[in-house]
């Protein structure tokens, strides 16, 4: 019996006891009632007392037996488990009615359960990242098992195709260390298509955020705004076609017309659209930022008698300063886990250049190409995806925290 | 400066009515009333500071030594550089105390070798009487002085401008009683070289600080004189209402 | 009278300052254009190349169904019509006699897909060979070649022949995920959001709990993929490309946008309504039920819609759990394998095809209206809703 049909079958059992639950509980309470005895709370309340300790037990159960068994303590029949969580069921029902009395206060037990069942949906954010972190986690560690940390970070040749043909048990044909997992051509292109997509973005964004919150009058800003978060709303894959079939003819065409040869997979054109992408970010954070600085420090470099643009330049700008590097780094956070601009329009071989005209490859391409093969789940290259996966989290989590922090000290300066 | 037949909207609300009214030079003015008398609004007229709110309509006529400064042809920037103003809250800007001082006369070409700014800044600090407390750490950030610290570097960043006139709107009432004082104590002795006019809540300031005194009332000077006479002797029964404290 | 405050008439260095700030003020309008004139190139573009898909050519031609088409439908053409109508237009015609056994021998008359050379080629995209372009030539005069809406484009699924490709099964998929993704991050992410707003006393674990959702607001979508993988599918065996592991994996992204803006939304209710309610001697639980959730309901709700509408444009992720399967079929469960529009996109983008762009191009523009339309309904929603207290 597959997990998918024991859940439904248990759900299956349960809401039909749980309705009987709460008409009898209800039904008890309303007797009581009817027969001159006051009770401490409603009966609706006592129903829904009823339902609770028939359902949380006998649910409690099942998750239980499901956690055990995913852990790999036990693993106990799943018809034995959907037996007795729907026994316990039954047991919790038959209390339930029996407990209620007027002097039980159904109430506040079920706002307690409530607040519980709220808390565990909260948790659920919790379970997310320590699930993120231990299965990139474990999944890494078996990938460092067969390949050093050393090679990982300081190699400079990244070609786990040919682990392939050792997956395949041919690997006596190919020659002995000719699958490499240098990272740092990656890196050097996620770094290259980061930077390109940088000082695309913050000049662009910065000036429209400094126009918005500056110049524009209230009618412009109204209109300026929601514009530019179109492109805050546009799919990264739009933008990766649009990079690959538009803005990469265009470079390649430029490029010839000044004597140079560009690759028709060159890091520029996906580095470019990718800032197009983060410009909105940069826009709407600085944006934020600037309108949050004090009036009072605005008139007080007027009352100097300086010029509007002064005192952007000279006072607004640097108290926002935090505020707009905090921008930059989400920013720059974005571009790193950027996938789809990548995969559509930078290159698959991997390749150590300063040339934006030339194809280089990035880490989260690698990711996707390691994992949309049909290999094994437990090859080398499969599992490569979770070890640059890793560092990636890892990266944009202290670029986050960093980020967040330095937003934090902003607000509480001027708040 | 003077104003004439001043009037003056926020959108449809009349907020200041015919003010007429002189701040002589080199004399200390202070403008008391209840809040939103239009006190602090007609202060925030004499450089042209409502000029950044864009609802905000005049009528009438300010003039610095003749000169109209709603004059079409006047540039506001040479403006502000005539009349300095200090705010109520200090608002130091985020750079160092040097840097917040030698700013403006950089900016305004008035200071350019660095001996120059040095000496800009010395003086400016010690007529504003910070220069003791802060000589031995000028590049620390302004905004980590005290309160009342905060204060006399803007009155030091207005000073380095050279001003003739400096605007105080409230300068000391975020500021404690000691802090006060030396405010206070600072205001009479800048009075020797500059013309200043200030907003001020506080009755026992305006007699100890200022040699005239206008008392405003719902967007009116209800009556200027000295302060001597203005509140020993008031004409106006409201002026004398108001400063015995039967309201505002 | 000295005139010393008119200075930038006669004062060098203010006219220089007035300079400096004209320049630097059309810095800033240079930028915000630059960005319009990206936006408006970018929409001219997409338009420009998914336009012509919504149009497709037909041809009148005669099948015959005799015995050599009972094996192989393309028999039923006449031959010099084999290049030019669509090869899916005949593929069913042996299907067609053995369901109908009336049908052999008689002939019809019908108006079928053109190729999709013969279609690129009348829409200007592709040259044709000198005889096939006579031909075609002599359809038009005989009026037996017509453009059409082509409605194939939404009512069919994926197709390796082009002319015959649509959205159809990508947008089954899309809503099935959609549905998973609604039915796991909404209620979860408003309770949490409940929670953390209403009931969570200020602890360690709640400045855990809040750290960890802004977190993962940031964490690059990549990476559930790699968490969909490894959990939802190697250790919860839910099956891969299916719209339920596509549907949990944007879930779970969608979780802390919908946590983030629903607790925007319950903080934006006053406290003096919360107050007043227990007054009346109601429970937390019944306060928030009964007036908070009410009043913060719409903003709840455009928290969502933002939040669907940016899972629906997802695609790295779920290519990472296997949903860019080649599927002509819309699912029928979400346990099937399935696609999604983007993915589909993404599909159609990669095929070396020219004919393929166009539909890219058109997939492009469809997924773009949605989105679009969803979050401009955010946008009203909040306009309309926004209350000042």
């Amino acid at each position: 019996m597959g997990i998918g049909l024991t859940t439904l079958l248990l759900i299956a059992a349960l809401t039909p006891l749980g309705f009987l639950a709460y008409r009898l509980g209800r039904g008890k309470a309303l007797a009581t009632v009817a027969s001159g005895v006051r009770m401490h709370s409603r009966p609706q309340q006592y129903g829904w007392y009823s339902v609770v300790w028939m359902g949380i037990p006998a649910l409690g159960i099942a998750i239980a037996a499901a956690l055990l068994s995913l852990l790999g303590v036990i693993a106990p029949a799943r018809e034995l488990v959907l037996i007795v969580s729907i026994a316990v069921g039954l047991l919790g029902f038959a209390y339930g009615l029996k407990a209620i009395r007027p002097e039980v206060r159904a109430r506040n037990a079920l706002d307690n359960v409530v607040r519980y069942l709220l808390l565990s949906a909260a948790l659920i954010s919790i379970i997310t990242t320590v699930s993120i972190v231990l299965s990139i986690l474990f999944e890494s560690m078996r990938f460092f098992r067969e390949v050093s940390v050393w090679e990982f970070v300081t190699g400079t040749v990244w070609s786990p195709g040919d682990t392939f043909l050792e997956a395949a048990g041919r690997g006596d044909e190919v020659g002995e260390g000719t699958s490499f997992f240098g990272t740092v051509p990656l890196f050097a292109g996620t770094f290259m298509v980061t930077a390109i997509a940088m000082a695309t973005a913050l000049p662009i964004g910065l000036l429209s955020a400094i126009f918005m919150s500056e110049y524009a009058t209230p009618r412009q800003r109204g209109i300026a705004k929601p514009i530019l978060e179109i492109l805050a709303g546009i799919p990264t894959v739009v933008y990766g076609f649009f990079a690959a079939v538009t803005v990469t003819p265009i470079i390649v065409d430029i490029a010839s017309f000044f004597g140079l040869d560009a690759s028709y997979s060159n890091i520029l054109s996906p580095g470019i659209v990718m800032g197009i992408m983060i410009i909105p970010f940069i826009s709407s954070l600085s944006d934020d930022v600037i309108n949050s600085i004090p009036q009072s420090l605005r008139e007080g470099a007027y009352a100097l008698g300086t010029t509007h643009s002064e005192t952007i330049k000279q006072v607004i700008l640097p108290a926002s300063l935090p505020g707009v590097i905090s921008a930059f780094l989400l920013g720059v956070s974005r571009a790193l886990g950027e996938t789809m601009i990548v995969v559509m329009a930078a290159g698959v071989r991997p390749n150590l250049t300063w040339n934006p005209l030339e194809d280089m490859t990035t880490v989260t391409v690698s990711i996707v190409y390691s994992l949309t093969g049909d290999l094994a789940f437990d090859s080398p290259m499969t599992l490569s995806a979770f070890a640059l996966g890793l560092v990636l989290f890892t990266v944009t989590l202290l670029l986050n925290l960093v980020s967040t922090y330095l937003v934090r000290r902003f607000k509480q300066k001027y708040d | 400066m003077s104003a004439r037949d001043l009037n003056l909207w926020y959108g449809d609300t009349q907020a200041l009515y015919d003010i007429n009214l002189d701040m002589y030079n080199r004399e200390v003015t202070a403008l008391i009333g209840p809040s939103g008398c239009g006190k602090s609004t007609f202060l925030r007229c004499l450089n042209r500071m409502n000029d950044l709110i864009p609802q905000v309509r005049m009528k009438g006529q300010v003039s610095l030594e003749g000169e109209d400064i709603y004059d079409s042809s006047v540039d506001v920037v040479q403006l502000r550089t005539f009349v300095g103003m200090v705010f109520q809250k200090p608002n130091p800007f985020p750079k160092s105390i040097y840097e917040n001082i030698a700013y403006a006369p950089r900016l305004h070409g008035t200071g350019t070798s660095r001996s120059e700014l040095d000496d800009l800044v010395e003086s400016s600090l010690k007529r504003a009487g910070l220069w003791n407390e802060v000589a031995d750490r000028l590049d620390t950030a302004g905004t980590e002085l005290s309160g009342g610290q905060q204060q006399r570097l803007c009155i030091a960043r207005a000073i380095a401008v050279n001003p003739e006139v400096i605007l105080m709107d409230e300068p000391a009432s975020a500021l404690d009683p000691l802090a006060t004082a030396t405010v206070e104590e600072l205001i009479h002795e800048l009075k020797d070289n500059y013309t200043i006019v200030i907003v001020t809540h506080n009755l026992q300031q305006a007699a100890r600080v200022a040699g005239y005194t206008a008392f405003f009332h719902m967007g009116k000077v209800i009556e200027f004189n000295d302060t001597d006479t203005l509140f020993t002797n008031p004409a106006e029964q409201r002026t004398e209402d108001y400063i015995t404290g039967r309201f505002g | 009278m000295e005139r010393r405050l008119t200075g930038s008439a006669n004062n060098a260095m203010i006219r220089k300052r007035y300079r400096r700030e004209a320049r630097f003020k059309a810095y800033t309008i240079t930028a915000l254009f630059v960005a319009f004139g990206i936006i408006a190139a970018f929409f001219t573009d997409i338009i420009g190349q998914g336009h012509s898909a919504f149009w497709r050519t037909e041809v009148q031609v005669t099948l015959d169904y005799n015995e050599r088409a009972e094996r192989i439908g393309r028999f039923a053409l006449a031959e010099d019509m084999r290049e030019i109508v669509s090869r899916g237009a005949v593929r069913s015609i042996p299907l067609e006699i053995r369901n109908n056994p009336e049908l052999a021998g008689i002939q019809r008359e019908i108006w079928a897909p053109a190729y999709s050379r013969i279609d690129q080629y009348r829409k200007g995209n592709e040259a044709l060979s000198p005889e096939l372009a006579a031909q075609v030539e002599q359809l038009e005069r005989e009026g037996r070649i017509r453009t059409t809406f082509n409605w194939a484009f939404f009512t069919s699924g994926d197709s390796k022949l082009p002319e015959l490709a649509g959205i159809f099964s990508a947008a089954v998929g899309s809503l099935m995920v959609l549905a998973v993704t609604l039915a796991f991050a909404f209620p979860i992410g408003v309770m949490a959001a409940i929670y953390l707003e209403e009931f969570a006393p200020d602890n360690k674990l709640t400045q855990a709990i809040e750290v960890n959702i802004n977190n993962l607001a940031a964490v690059p979508s990549i990476i559930f993929g790699l968490l969909g993988l490894a959990v939802f599918i190697n250790t919860f065996g839910v099956p891969r490309s299916s719209a339920l592991v596509g549907g949990l994996t944007l879930g779970l992204m969608t979780l802390p946008i919908i946590i983030i803006s629903t607790r925007a939304a319950l903080r934006s209710v006053p406290d003096p309504i919360r107050l007043g309610g227990f007054a009346m001697g109601c429970s937390r639980w019944q306060v928030v039920r009964d007036h908070v959730m009410p009043l913060s309901l719409p903003g709840i709700l455009t928290g969502t819609i933002i939040g669907l509408a940016q899972a629906m444009g997802e695609t790295a992720p779920l290519i990472i759990v296997g949903m860019i399967a080649y599927i002509p079929e819309a699912p029928s469960s979400i346990f099937e394998s399935a696609t999604v529009l983007p993915a589909q996109v993404f599909t159609w983008a990669s095929e070396p095809r020219k004919a393929f762009v166009e539909k890219t191009g058109a997939g492009i523009m469809v997924l773009l209206a949605i989105l679009l339309t969803l979050n401009a309904t955010a946008v009203l929603l909040r306009r309309k809703f926004e209350r000042r207290w």
